[in-house]
């Protein structure tokens, strides 16, 4: 199909956007509505961009522009997350004639269900970077210096770890996990940033991780040098917050914009964490 | 004694480098970034990242020809030695990167894939399908984030830079940065500041480069001092996908796997380019580069691009610029495992599959050559002294650039995969300066000194944000502004330049400044104001945009990606082969001519007062490769080498 033309009219001088916003954390969510002019080959991005150059509503009312987040605008950098006629995924590969054959009355924004707005479109993802820290998703080499080159990978093993480790943290995964709730952790008064930082990392800790993490434990138990301290990240998976959480509901795969096999990394952890735990159990 | 510190302004490649290595040295270090790390623009770079090799070393290769490949791409505009430097480290940088679990391609045995890359004849390039700087920088953000979780480095994720703190002296000693959510203004001590806050795309408006890269935070180091290096140099790909919100690009190792560029021979042939026979098709880069074919330099690529579509009339649409980057011709499954990355994007954006039907690109505005001025410690052999304190710092001391924001590596063009190897290098290697740095001196640690030069830092910027904050409405709207700088950018100081629309531009940009001065502000909230940010940004843009068009315009030659028909050395034309023979020997006293004059780095210096730079040139340190003419395509290419390499051969001997 020829995606320059909207198939439902011919091509709308207009198009319609609500929009779910939220002036600060903690405050009343509410729809606004905006109109922009079509052009042809718009995604969700430039319409708004649009909207923030106009900062106005459908009736003319002077509003602040709409905070969203992004960057790349070429789906590799995770930051435009959101709910997109309620489906979560990025703004910037989100074409508006393919948005508008589906849903021709118009578009629906909202920010992401499982993170606390701080404010419109944007959400606070930090508990998915915590969770990166509680997995030890890194390699524990020795040292910047050469050492000489990695150790030798296969073209099948290769073949498996790349497509894990194109996962940019973006979000959607667990936005449309059942198992995995929003964590909300205001600032207490008198508190330093250090204790609520600490308060709150302890929260994240016990709640589940969500299936990227699980996913990121398989990448570096995969591969010969994260093999070596795999056990801690095994450990990591079984804790609280840890595999046992997850549903099996298969939502994670559905939605993935970069198609990791998540499923599959659960079933692999899964399977290792069960080993690793009955290994536990017969060695105390 | 409290403990020394380093603030390191960007989370790119550079950064998260420079932070890794530092903090593995034992100094602590403090990360600010407009967002969170992982996604800064080092993901988008696709192709790959530049070494010799073993492989190539047995075809001849070394790190001294990966070197000459550089300084001959970059028409000989770098400094030589942290250039020499760089390319000796390079397989030394994939090294390291391959032990950190970068997902690189693997040859059959297990080794890893190369592949070749413009203005090379080697395969140097290593890759990791067509998403290259995503798994680079994704290997970096982990060990960063292992640094983190031991209390060695704190990151100030959503913190906007808004310039350096100088004490009397004009030493550095912090910076002030904003809180993005909050809002709030805060003065960092630091011992040391590295700013690698990555290219300044956005002043052409749409380009290939990500919403970050406005240039703000080089902005701000130039408006308090640091110098600019050749703002003028500023590549542009070829194959960008042309869209209405960005220009993505279409990587050059489609090219490198075999992609081949052509047009119709009819224009605006309107047949499916599938069923145009062979004949019938303009493969204009192979006809005219039989060397290089697809993969001459960047520069030329592009200006060949232009020319069959502005000049020739050969654009494959009528209302659209663009000519066919043809894949098709390549094994399906051998081009999803080697630029899956890439043609997924094609697919995604354009919906059509450029395994089966040829892409349709033309040029965008790519990386910026240019950058802060930085200095360097030369080794008697030509190459860097490891540990200088002098390595990366701009004139501002203790004030470092590294990365794309420096001007040091790849003069005035930058060859494919080599953006790369430069940020890692640059931030890796300017750490060890920063220690010796430290281990030095004994004066207090920045956190130490009177708490005054700190608060009156951000006492200024707070000033500064409420005035912004106080704007009446009704004024300019940022956002047009900013589209209009785009379009004068974008027609004057890219592909072609002419001195009267650089002229006419610069006039433009002035007006724009001071429109841009009068902005208002759409939203005056003192939570998550993304008007504030940009309006900043905005503003920012103008020093470095006037320092582009300046440089270009008193430029009078051709060098690498600037190009002046007007200043173009001509074709030889003569058939006869005595006249033919003068003609050469004409060529390369214009030549050397033209070194004399114009082999120099502009150096700007912004100038408050005029709300102009001032710029200045510098002499290029070309003592260890000569230059030499740069001849891709010319015509009498073979008679110029011949009487160049007499010359060079009697300046020779004459020395010996």
């Amino acid at each position: 199909m020829d995606s320059t033309s909207n198939p439902t009219s011919g091509q709308p001088g207009t198009i319609t956007i609500r929009i779910l916003r939220q002036d600060g954390p903690g405050q009343q969510s509410y729809w606004e509505t905006h109109r922009v002019p079509y052009e042809r080959e718009m995604n969700v991005v430039s319409v708004l961009q649009k909207i923030a150059a106009q900062a106005q509503t459908i009736d003319g009312r002077s509003v602040a522009p709409v905070a969203w987040e992004c960057n790349c605008l070429e789906e590799v950098c995770g930051s435009c997350t959101m709910l997109i006629n309620g489906r979560v995924r990025q703004a910037c590969t989100a074409l508006v004639d393919r948005l508008l054959e589906d849903r021709p009355e118009g578009i629906e924004l909202a920010p992401m269900t499982k993170f606390p707005v701080v404010r419109d479109l944007v959400v606070d993802r930090s508990r998915m970077f915590r969770t990166l820290q509680k997995i030890r998703a890194w390699l524990p080499v020795d040292g910047y210096y050469d050492m000489g080159r990695g150790p030798l990978v296969s073209r099948e093993e290769q073949e498996i770890g790349y497509p894990l480790s194109m996962c940019m943290t973006c979000g959607c995964c667990v936005d449309a996990c059942p198992q995995y709730n929003k964590i909300d952790v205001a600032r207490r008064t008198g508190e330093t940033e250090e204790e609520y930082q600490a308060r709150r990392n302890a929260e994240f800790d016990r709640c589940f991780m969500g299936a990227f993490a699980v996913s990121q434990v398989v990448l570096f138990n995969t591969h010969p040098t994260g093999r070596h301290t795999g056990t801690e990240r095994l450990e990591a998976l079984i804790a609280e917050g840890g595999i046992q959480n997850c549903g099996n509901a298969q939502n994670c795969v559905a939605v993935c914009p970069k198609e990791i096999p998540l499923t599959t990394s659960i079933g692999l952890a899964g399977r290792a964490a069960t080993v690793h735990s009955l290994k536990r159990w017969f060695d105390r | 004694m409290a403990k020394k510190r380093v603030m390191v302004v960007g989370g790119g490649l550079a950064g998260l480098a420079a932070a890794m290595r530092l903090a593995e040295m034992g100094i602590d270090v403090d990360l600010m970034s407009l967002g969170p790390v992982k996604r800064s623009h080092s993901v988008c770079a696709q192709g790959g990242i530049n070494s010799c090799n073993d492989l190539t070393r047995q075809a001849g290769d070394s790190e001294w020809k990966h070197f000459d490949d550089t300084v001959y791409g970059g028409d000989f505009l770098q400094h030589q030695p942290p250039v020499k430097e760089m390319a000796d480290w390079g397989p030394k940088i994939i090294h390291l990167m391959d032990r950190l679990g970068v997902p690189f391609n693997r040859t059959q045995e297990g080794y890893l894939d190369r592949r070749r890359f413009g203005g090379t004849l080697y395969k140097r390039t290593a890759f990791s399908g067509a998403t290259t700087g995503q798994q680079l920088l994704y290997v970096l953000d982990e060990q960063v984030r292992r640094w983190e979780t031991e209390g060695h480095i704190r990151k100030f994720e959503s913190w906007d830079f808004l310039g350096p703190v100088l004490d009397e002296q004009g030493v550095c000693r912090g910076v002030v940065g904003q809180d993005l959510l909050s809002m709030e203004i805060r003065a960092f001590p630091a011992d040391a500041v590295a700013i690698a806050s990555g290219g300044c795309g956005l002043i052409f408006g749409k380009s290939t480069n990500s919403m970050a890269c406005t240039g703000s935070a080089v902005s701000r180091a130039f408006q308090a001092g640091a110098k600019y290096g050749n703002p003028e140099f500023i590549q542009v790909h070829p194959t960008a996908i042309p869209a209405a919100d960005k220009l993505r690009l279409m990587s050059e190792s489609a090219r490198g796997e075999g992609g081949r560029v052509w047009v119709p021979r009819q224009p605006q042939d309107h047949r499916d380019p599938r069923t145009i026979p062979e004949s019938e098709r303009y493969y204009f880069l192979e006809e005219r580069y039989p060397k290089y074919g697809n993969l001459v330099p960047r520069d030329i690529a592009t200006r060949e691009i232009f020319d069959i579509c502005v000049n020739e009339g050969l654009s494959v649409e009528k209302d659209r610029q663009c000519v066919y980057l043809d894949l098709t011709h390549i094994d399906a499954d051998e081009l999803t495992r080697k630029l899956g990355g890439i043609l997924d994007i094609y697919e995604k954006f354009q919906g059509v599959d450029p395994r089966t039907i040829p892409m349709k690109i033309f040029p965008a505005v790519h990386y910026s050559m240019g950058g802060l001025w930085v200095d360097y410690e030369r080794t008697a052999a030509g190459g860097l002294q490891p540990g200088s304190p002098k390595n990366q710092v701009t004139n501002i001391p203790r004030l470092y650039a590294i990365g794309e924001c420096d001007y040091q590596y790849h003069g005035a063009n930058r060859l494919g995969a080599n953006s790369l190897l430069s940020c890692i290098f640059s931030g890796l290697f300017a750490a060890p300066g920063i220690q010796t740095l430290f281990e030095n001196e004994k004066g207090k640690a920045a956190a130490e000194l009177p708490a005054a030069l700190f608060d009156g830092a951000q006492r200024k910027h707070q000033q500064a944000d409420e005035q912004l904050q106080r704007r009446s409405g009704g004024g300019e709207n940022p956002y047009l502004l900013h589209q209009q700088l785009g379009e004068v950018m974008t027609k004057a100081a890219t592909v072609v330049r002419r001195n009267d629309q650089l002229r006419e531009a610069l006039a433009t940009v002035n007006e724009l400044h001071e429109r841009a001065k009068r902005c208002s502000l759409s939203d005056t909230g003192h939570w998550t104001n993304q008007n504030v940010v940009f309006v900043r940004a905005l503003l920012d843009m103008f020093p470095v945009a006037k320092s582009i068009l300046l440089g270009a315009l008193q430029r009078d030659e051709c060098r690498g990606a600037h190009f002046k028909p007007e200043f173009e050395p001509a074709h030889l034309t003569a058939a006869e082969p005595a006249e033919r023979r003068q003609q050469a020997e004409k060529w390369c006293d214009d030549f050397e001519a033209n070194n004399r004059k114009w082999l120099k780095s502009t150096i700007a210096t912004w100038n408050p007062g005029s709300q102009q730079p001032d710029l200045t040139y510098e002499d290029v340190d070309t003592s260890v490769i000569p230059p030499r003419p740069r001849l891709y395509g010319l015509a009498g290419a073979d008679e110029i080498e011949q009487v160049w390499n007499e010359r060079a051969a009697a300046k020779q001997q004459a020395k010996a």
